[in-house]
Order: C-alpha cells, then sequence, then structure tokens
C-alpha cells in the first residue's frame, strides 16, 4: 500500500504527454513512500506499454475494452476502479486535462476517497503523508492539501513537471487485465460524432500570438495570423472575441478557456484583466503590444510595446520577415 | 406525467475582482468583497431555464453555504427559477468537494424527482469542479462535463457537445442525468426590474441536516476525506519588463535586437 499509480490517459492512438510528466514526479513520491510506480493503460485498442516502463513505470495494467475507445468517464470509471482494486496503490495521479477532471471525481466518489484538483505541486512529508499543492481562488492562492482516507487521487495540471526521461531497455511487468466492463450505467451516454475539424491545440502550441478588444475587426485577424505564422505558431484571442464569435472558442486563452505556456507569447490589444493572465501567465516569455501605456498587461509581460497594434503588429511581422 | 423537474447547483461567492489577499499573513479577507453567484453557475442556471421554456416543467436552484447565500437563490429565481432551496447550518461549514456533493446529493434526493441537474465548470473560489461529477456519481446517473453546447433538449435524451481528448464531441445522454457547463453554452439572461422585485418577496426553503437525512459525521471538517494543511497567499508573478516606446520601427528593431528572434528561425 505505498504504490503510486499513473493514469495513463489516451485517446486510442496516442498517449497524452501529461502522463509522462506524471511518471517522472510519480517516481519520485514511490522513491519516499518506499513503493513502486505504476501506471494504468486502459484504452479501445491495445497500446504498447514500453515507453511507460522505459519512463519509470514498474509494472504496467494495461486493458482494452471497445468502449474505451470514446470518451466516456463512466466506462472509465469502472474499469480504472477495478484496476485500482487489483494494484492496490496508495496514490493515484490523473492528469488535469478535461478528461482527467471529469472522470477523477467518479472514481474518487466511487471509492468514496479523496480527490485534489489541479495540482501544480506534489510532495511526500517526513511523517509520509501526501501533500497535494494547489491554486485556488482563481490562481490567487496556493492551498496545501492532506488526506485522510486512502488511496488518496489527484489530479496534477499539465506542463508543470518535466517529463520523465527515458531510460532505454529498461525491465518491468506489463499485466494484461481482463476487463469486465458490463454495467448498463455505461452506456447511458453515447457519442454521434467527433467534430475533429474544430481542434485547436493552443496548449501545446511553441508560440501563440492573440489578440484582445484592441481589435476592431474581424477581419483584422489576418494581421494576427501573418505574425503566428512566422512563428509557425497559433492564434489566441480574449474573451470578448470569442463571445462575439470572431474565433472560435478553441483559441480562448485564459481562466475559462484555454491555460498555455508557450515559449513566446504575444498579447496584441489586451489589456491583462485577471481572467486572463489566469491563462498565460507562466509562458516563458511575454512580449505585450498595447496603446495604453497604463495596461497592466506591461506589469506582466517581459517586453512591452506601447503603440497601436495596427503599426507594431504588422512592423513586427515585416521585420522578423526581414523585408 | 408529471412535469420535468431541472436542479440546478449553484454556489455563492466573493467577486473575484474586489476579493483582497493578504500576502503577508496568507489569508483571503472574504469579507472585503461583495458577494455574487459564481458565474458559471450562471450559464448552467440559464440552461434549465432554456429547458423550461421549450419542454415546460419546474427549475429549482440548490446551494448550500451560510444563510447570506439567499440572496443567491433570490437572484437565481429572478432569472427564472422556480424555487430555491438552501442547505444551511454548521456542520455543513469546513465540507470539502467530496462532503459538499455528498450534501447536494441528498438534498437532491430529497427535492424528489428530477430529470437534469446542471452544475457550472468550476467555482471561482473552490476551483476544483469536481462537485458536479460526484454528485452524478454518488446518484449513480451518467454525466457529462465541459459542455460548450446544447443542441437537442429531449424528455428522455439531452445532446450536447463536449470539450474533451483535445477536441469537441456530440454526446447524447439519457436521462436523468447532469451536466456541468462552460461559458461557451449560452449568455446568461439580466433579471428585470419586474423580476428582481417579485424575486425580493420570494421564499427560500432552508434545510438543515435532519431535512435531508445525512450523517452529520460525513460533513464539515470531520466528514472531508481532505483537509487544507495550510494556505499560501503568493504575491502576482510581475515581470521585469522592458517597456518601449518609440515609434512602431524602433520600437520593433530594438525588441528584436534584444531577442535575436529572426535568427532563430
Ligand atoms: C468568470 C470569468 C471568466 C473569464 N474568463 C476569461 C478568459 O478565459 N479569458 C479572457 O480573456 N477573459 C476572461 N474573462 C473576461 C475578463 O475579465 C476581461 O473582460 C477580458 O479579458 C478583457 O479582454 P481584453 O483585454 O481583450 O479587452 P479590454 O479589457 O477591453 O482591453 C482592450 C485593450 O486593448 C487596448 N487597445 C485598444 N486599441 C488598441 C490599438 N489600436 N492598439 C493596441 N492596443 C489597443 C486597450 O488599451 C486595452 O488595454 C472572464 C471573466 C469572468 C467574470
Ligand atoms: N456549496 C455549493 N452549493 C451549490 N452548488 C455547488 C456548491 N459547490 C459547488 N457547487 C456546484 O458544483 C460546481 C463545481 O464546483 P467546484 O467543484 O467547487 O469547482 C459549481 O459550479 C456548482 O454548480
Amino acid at each position: 500500500m505505498s504504490d503510486v499509480m499513473v493514469f495513463a490517459e489516451n485517446n486510442g492512438n496516442k498517449i497524452h504527454p501529461v502522463s509522462y510528466e506524471l511518471l517522472g514526479k510519480g517516481k519520485e513520491l514511490a522513491d519516499k513512500l518506499g513503493g513502486e510506480l505504476t501506471a494504468a493503460l486502459l484504452s479501445g485498442t491495445s497500446l504498447p506499454a514500453g515507453e511507460l516502463i522505459e519512463r519509470g513505470a514498474d509494472r504496467v495494467y494495461r486493458g482494452t475494452a471497445e468502449r474505451l475507445a470514446e470518451p466516456i468517464e463512466s466506462s472509465y470509471r469502472e474499469v480504472l476502479v477495478q484496476v485500482i482494486e487489483e494494484a492496490n496503490p496508495e496514490v493515484i495521479l490523473i492528469g488535469a486535462t478535461n478528461f482527467g477532471r471529469s472522470l477523477a471525481p467518479r472514481v474518487a466518489m466511487a471509492l468514496d476517497t479523496s480527490l485534489t484538483a489541479d495540482c501544480t505541486g506534489l510532495d511526500i512529508d517526513e511523517e509520509k503523508n501526501f501533500v497535494q499543492i494547489r491554486p485556488a481562488f482563481s490562481g490567487n492562492i496556493l492551498a496545501h492539501i492532506k488526506s485522510r482516507t486512502s488511496p488518496q487521487l489527484a489530479t496534477v495540471r499539465y506542463r508543470v513537471f518535466p517529463e520523465a526521461g527515458i531510460e532505454e531497455g529498461k525491465e518491468g511487468e506489463v499485466i494484461d487485465v481482463e476487463l469486465s466492463l458490463g454495467g448498463e450505467d455505461t452506456k447511458q451516454v453515447e457519442v454521434l460524432e467527433e467534430r475533429r475539424g474544430k481542434k485547436v491545440n493552443l496548449e501545446d502550441a511553441e508560440v501563440v500570438v492573440a489578440a484582445g478588444r484592441g481589435l476592431k475587426k474581424e477581419e483584422d485577424f489576418e494581421l494576427i495570423e501573418d505574425l503566428a505564422s512566422f512563428f509557425d505558431g497559433k492564434v489566441g484571442a480574449s474573451r470578448p472575441l470569442v463571445d462575439d464569435g470572431w474565433i472560435g472558442r478553441a483559441h480562448q486563452v485564459g481562466y475559462s478557456g484555454r491555460r498555455v505556456k508557450p515559449r513566446i507569447y504575444i498579447a496584441c490589444g489586451i489589456s491583462g484583466q485577471s481572467q486572463h493572465l489566469a491563462g498565460m501567465k507562466d509562458s516563458d516569455m511575454i512580449i505585450a503590444i498595447n496603446s495604453d501605456p497604463s495596461a497592466p498587461i506591461f506589469d506582466y509581460a517581459d517586453y512591452g510595446l506601447v503603440g497601436d497594434l495596427y503599426e507594431v503588429v504588422p512592423e513586427l511581422t515585416r521585420q522578423l520577415k526581414g523585408e | 406525467m408529471p412535469e420535468p423537474t431541472y436542479i440546478v447547483l449553484i454556489k455563492q461567492v466573493p467577486d473575484m475582482d474586489e476579493v483582497e489577499f493578504d500576502y503577508e499573513e496568507g489569508r483571503v479577507d472574504r469579507s472585503s468583497a461583495p458577494l455574487e453567484p459564481n458565474p458559471f453557475d450562471l450559464n448552467a442556471l440559464e440552461e434549465a431555464v432554456k429547458y423550461k421554456e421549450e419542454l415546460g416543467g419546474e427549475v429549482l436552484a440548490i446551494s448550500m453555504g451560510p444563510k447570506q447565500a439567499e440572496s443567491t437563490l433570490k437572484d437565481a429565481i429572478a432569472r427564472g427559477a422556480d424555487e430555491g432551496i438552501l442547505l444551511h447550518g454548521r456542520e455543513f461549514a469546513g465540507s470539502d468537494t467530496w462532503a459538499t456533493s455528498l450534501a447536494l446529493a441528498h438534498a437532491i434526493e430529497t427535492a424528489g424527482s428530477c430529470d437534469i441537474i446542471f452544475a457550472g465548470e468550476k467555482t471561482v473560489d473552490g476551483d476544483t469542479g469536481q462537485v458536479g461529477p460526484e454528485v452524478a456519481e454518488y446518484l449513480d446517473i451518467p454525466h457529462v462535463a465541459f459542455v460548450s453546447d446544447v443542441t437537442k433538449r429531449g424528455e428522455k435524451e439531452i445532446q450536447v457537445e463536449s470539450e474533451t481528448w483535445g477536441a469537441t464531441y456530440l454526446k447524447s445522454m439519457n436521462l436523468p442525468g447532469l451536466i456541468t457547463v462552460t461559458k461557451d453554452v449560452n449568455e446568461p439572461r439580466l433579471p428585470s426590474f419586474k423580476d428582481k422585485q417579485r424575486a425580493r418577496k420570494a421564499e427560500i426553503t432552508t434545510w438543515g441536516i435532519d431535512d435531508i437525512s445525512i450523517d452529520p459525521d460525513n460533513l464539515g471538517v470531520t466528514g472531508s476525506p481532505t483537509r487544507v494543511a495550510n494556505m499560501e497567499v503568493p504575491p502576482p508573478e510581475e515581470r521585469e519588463s522592458l517597456i518601449l516606446r518609440e515609434d512602431p520601427g524602433n520600437s520593433v528593431n530594438q525588441l528584436l535586437e534584444k531577442l535575436d528572434l529572426g535568427r532563430e528561425n
């Protein structure tokens, strides 16, 4: 009862990279607890377990069931509970993706145990307590949480911990679990369609160029796109532009949108309200372009250009292209 | 057929733009800010009211919290809810999401049959998004989280778009079931002056632990599986910024010299 289990989220083709980050942190926790690191690899079609082992897992519990090919929480809840009961871990780490944040509470309630959401820090203290650190109050405070039930579940934010490195040829055990997925309740939700077309993975972008209310017309997104395309980056937006339907909601950066952590974030005509900052303030480098020198965004930027975005953005694109 | 019942879970929270954080003491001064309904829960309420407008039925708003939360329930009535129920009592104070979900689920069972439960994506203070799915699990009903659009409102089934696995999925869910909604799902209506007047006079039902037959050992600080060991209020991370205010050509030139951005590509 001192093992750490990582839920290896996947969409049937690819393991979500947050799982590799969890393996890195999970190993450290397992060592401190004197236990082993395990992973639960549950999917619609069988996925190779090797990389989970090479990235630190001592044991992989692997199970497939057709219904797991779709993101339906009740199916996953049923089989994850089964695997947890078989492996008996003390700590269970789940990525704080939308899927993880929707699945974990069902598992915690099913097991009548503790769950801490969206952690950004994890440790084991001297008394071997699992300490979970998480932002609350819209990211304004950090709460240190301890649990008094077992097992202890936590969802963990993507891109906070580094990915575990690969140790080629590392050995580990793969346990193929016979899943029983019979519950009627797993059929209560059905996927009718996957709208892949809308997919914009802002979270994975290396460069994000975002526009705010400083943009005057929908067509002017072209300026933003031109700059983004120089970096092969993605276009983001503050909420008002999304509300006006100028750009899809998948592009919204902020507290109620995406949380991004790119190498470079360029904010164009964005004032820097706390709800926007919540989604981008951890970017490696922030460049702000705003005509108002007192705009709060400048306090959170590494470089601030005071000026009209209609002049500055095209000029930046032009000079970058070496024109 | 009885009329359908829609339940909205709504929490009263401090206005995040006004609340003060004490960096030295590591405290949140909750009294510093006016209280308001959790913004995401207004989207949940709006969705319930839309359902009622299309298919008839009753909207019941349930909140667990201090006495002042009555005003949030009155606000919900002004915005289209038919009734408000407040779970209140010292036994509830200090509950974590597990205990909160248990209490809300007991209240839902006490209220009688219900077709759809609407919750917000998360609260701006607790910030977990756990309560909705935990309530659904306890009640043994299906749920869909992060709903960004409701595309079909039926009596036995609801169709929604949900953001998950890095894409948008169109899903149908059998009822009874629960959804948690994002801010994108709708634009909550503003109550009219008349609606506010009417709501001010509305009676809010208050339930304590005996009304929902819940064991107090499962509530509050003692009943919660997690506890806050301590709290930090890190000061906002401002950056040392280099501000360039010359004409665009020069500013951009200086920026690029500092950055070497061009050469990386
Ligand atoms: C619960 C909740 C959740 C929220 N979630 C989000 C979220 O996820 N994301 C989000 O972005 N917001 C969110 N908001 C809204 C947020 O509070 C702000 O309203 C929003 O971020 C403001 O967007 P903005 O900076 O584009 O607009 P504004 O605040 O209007 O700022 C526009 C800026 O553009 C500048 N400007 C104008 N013209 C020019 C020009 N020609 N050149 C250069 N600069 C110019 C102005 O000086 C100004 O600073 C949320 C709010 C709530 C209550
Ligand atoms: N005390 C409460 N009373 C009523 N509803 C709540 C309460 N706490 C949470 N909720 C509901 O659960 C959702 C998620 O809350 P949370 O898990 O605190 O982020 C909220 O948007 C509400 O719909």
